[in-house]
């Protein structure tokens, strides 16, 4: 009987680590396209959690950055060369989202890769990209040590990867505005916060506390939550009893609008705030409970407030895709465009051809980018981090987001 | 310390609704020797079940109305489920080493979670669920205790009620009992066996489905990966109150509901605890638990100590 239990406990570690780890697709196939009728064929990478609780995100991504492709291609922005996509699927799980770097990488038409969600992700891509060459440029990762290096929290900042580009605006800077927010605008004195662990979650909810008690703020608790767990009845009692006049939630909208619903049914009548992690439509959809008051930050102005979107928001309507381009699809597009744009510039350098160096030469060329995107002017500094801090905030008000601020980030 | 009692009501349903999940685990188990790791899957198909049955009612029907419906409804599909499993994926293995059943098990789970998550519409993210309209009830002034609690509540005791009186006093419960000592001794004395195997299977999974509508009342919404972490949970409960007692199932979920709550909300106020509190550390203070019990009583909580039969 003790050997029973001792393999029943095996058993069950063995399979939390087999569905934890369960892996994407693995078709091995194409991987050269070659000519085409005198067309040299450059290939985009996509890499976003396709399936899983976080597929709304992620098909948003694949269908933007399939966009960008296409229109390139209708307009022949680069005379002599038809881009294609090759979309992976990470799960959200960093394993996934290393094998799928490995595969980019080993095939040889992949210029750029536009990618990933998560930044917990991310970490586990860079390094292969790096040792490859490979320009890679996320639409959402915020983490700030991505392209600040594991030291920017003491102002020591070292750019840890020279493939590295990011459209999306850093936890910094969204940490931060949510902080001011809550404290100059919403007059919010006493903050519960709350993580859920992850590189993204903890990263932010630490930001945003510090900046919460330097304007002068109480952190009155602190707690975290298991991703993928339903019950946060606890920790929402916990919350009650603090005295608390608001939370904070590090983390993504699954677990984020369970945890609002359950502080809410605990009887506080407080609203919860998160990172764009939370900016999502399933946040307040994914129950009966009103979210009312609830509030997110996100990159950027409202897609749909920007003259420079309308056109995406047409096009994207017109290509007539299942999916809505959900919280990034403005910066995918803009991150697929910054990658054509460098092939572009790289490609008229070298007499119209694509060149035998040329991963090397996009990245070089990444950095000297700039053009009028959907989201705003894009370009990167020198830590690849886009120079666009734009950031807005949003409430729910009648079961939707609305924006209820957009600024400039200002120190 | 006053909000202790609030504290061990969450405590208390939660561990009934591991309980009821676990059930499933601890009856399969105690007559084929099967850790059914499909299970969690079977209850948050049962959650689907229901739901799908609560979209063919007449828009805007009372909840209360709606409910024995959707009970129903999620019980047929978690039963037919759970039976065709059996009946496809485990009958043909019966004979085969222990392993074999369990990775088919492990199999059978990612491909049901992967078919909701696929066919059933909008399933690809959280579904939202009908929840109970209504005040949660206000016991001795402060005590609040939410409409969906009070449902698990009652479901999970009268649920191990009916079960208990069907184990020990119908024919089928005594020859599943039977069927679970000495299988092979029950068939020669003219027991039906996989109608009784069948029979388990069919029991936990509409125990499931319950567990999975009153997961989806209280939290307003399901999930097609709802099951995974669940029933991992439930499969401790019931290894931890000792598997292959349908009460030990139920003590097990309870004792870990329990031990979760109060963890995520007193660990951190004891001194020099500090930073093992809160909801990061509750499962190692759950398992902690787990290991304590399987060491001084190996066959946890209500198990018999029964000759190995393997």
């Amino acid at each position: 009987m003790r050997h029973r239990s001792l393999l029943i406990l095996t058993t069950v570690l063995t399979t939390g680590a087999l569905t934890l780890t369960a892996c994407g697709s693995r078709d091995d196939s194409k991987g050269s396209g070659g000519d085409n009728g005198g067309k040299t064929t450059v290939v985009i990478g996509v890499d976003a959690p396709l399936t899983g609780s976080l597929s709304a995100l992620g098909q948003g991504i694949k269908n933007s950055v399939d966009l960008a492709v296409q229109t390139a291609n209708k307009n022949n922005e680069v005379p002599g060369v038809t881009f294609k996509i090759e979309a992976l699927d990470d799960q959200a799980v960093p394993a996934s989202g290393q094998q799928n770097a490995t595969k980019l990488v080993g095939m040889k038409d992949v210029l750029g890769v536009v990618g990933p969600l998560n930044s917990g992700v991310s970490q586990s891509m860079q390094g292969v990209f790096a040792k490859a060459n490979l320009a890679q440029v996320s639409p959402a990762n915020t983490n700030p040590a991505l392209s600040q290096g594991d030291k920017w929290g003491s102002g020591e900042l070292k750019r840890p990867f020279n493939t590295y580009f990011r459209t999306a605006t850093t936890d910094v800077i969204q940490g931060r505005f949510a902080a001011q927010y809550l404290y100059n605008d919403a007059k919010k004195r006493k903050v519960y916060v709350v993580n859920d662990k992850q590189t993204y979650g903890a990263g932010l909810a630490a930001i945003f506390s510090k900046e919460f008690q330097r304007l002068g703020g109480k952190v009155v608790g602190t707690d975290s939550v298991t991703v993928k767990e339903t019950d946060f009845s606890s920790t929402a009692d916990k919350i009650k009893s603090s005295g608390a006049d608001s939370v904070y939630f590090g983390g993504q909208y699954p677990e984020g609008g369970l945890l609002s619903d359950q502080v809410k049914k605990a009887g506080a009548k407080i609203p919860t705030m998160g990172g764009d992690g939370i900016y999502d439509p399933q946040f307040i959809k994914a129950s009966g409970e009103p979210n009312e008051g609830d509030l997110a930050t996100s990159v950027g102005f409202p897609v749909e407030k920007l003259p420079t979107a309308k056109k995406f928001i047409a096009d994207y309507k017109a290509a007539g895709y299942k999916d809505p381009y959900a919280a990034y699809g403005g910066y995918s597009y803009d991150a697929a465009w910054a990658i054509i744009q460098a092939v572009k510039a790289v490609v008229a350098d070298n007499d119209g051809k694509v060149p035998a160096d040329a991963r090397e030469k996009v990245v070089e060329a990444m950095s000297k980018v700039s053009f009028d995107g959907v989201t705003g002017k894009v370009s990167f500094d020198q830590y690849g981090d886009t120079t666009n801090k734009q950031l807005t905030v949003y409430q729910v008000k009648g079961g939707e987001w609305k924006d209820v601020k957009s600024a400039t980030f200002e120190d | 310390m006053n909000e202790l009692p609030q504290q061990l009501a969450n405590g208390l349903a939660l561990g009934a609704l591991y309980g009821l999940i676990a059930i499933g685990y601890t009856m399969v188990y105690g007559i084929v020797q099967l850790i059914n790791f499909a299970h969690g899957e079977i209850f948050m198909i049962g959650g689907f079940g229901a739901l799908a049955t609560y979209t063919i009612l007449p828009s805007g029907i009372s909840i209360a109305v709606a409910l024995p419906l959707m009970l129903i409804g999620g019980a047929i599909v978690s039963v037919a489920v759970a039976t065709a499993a059996e009946r496809f994926a485990y009958r043909p293995l019966r004979g085969a080493p222990r392993l074999a059943p369990l990775i088919t098990a492990i199999g059978l789970s990612i491909a049901l979670q992967q078919l909701v998550w696929r066919f059933y519409p909008g399933a690809k993210g959280p579904v939202s669920f009908p929840e109970f309209t209504g005040e949660s009830f206000k016991i001795l002034g402060n005590l609040a205790i939410s409409r969906a609690d009070a449902f698990v509540l009652a479901a999970a005791p009268l649920c191990m009620l009916a079960l208990g009186l069907f184990v020990s006093k119908s024919r089928s419960g005594r020859a599943m009992q039977a069927t679970a000592q000495d299988p092979d001794t029950a068939k020669l004395m003219g027991i039906n066996t996989d109608r009784i195997i069948v029979m388990a299977f069919a029991i936990g999974a509409a125990f499931a489905a319950v567990a999975a509508v009153a997961e989806g009342l209280d939290k307003g919404q399901i999930r097609f990966e709802m099951g995974f972490l669940l029933g991992l949970k439930a499969f401790t409960a019931a290894v931890l109150g000792g598997i292959g007692n349908i009460y030990g199932a139920m003590v097990g979920g309870v004792a870990l509901g329990i031990v979760e709550t109060l963890s995520i909300a007193y660990v951190q106020d004891i001194p020099g605890m500090e930073q093992f509190g809160g909801g990061a550390w509750k499962d190692v203070w759950a398992f902690s638990l787990l290991i304590l019990v399987l060491l001084f009583r190996p066959q946890g909580l209500l198990g018999e100590r029964v000759a190995d039969r393997a």
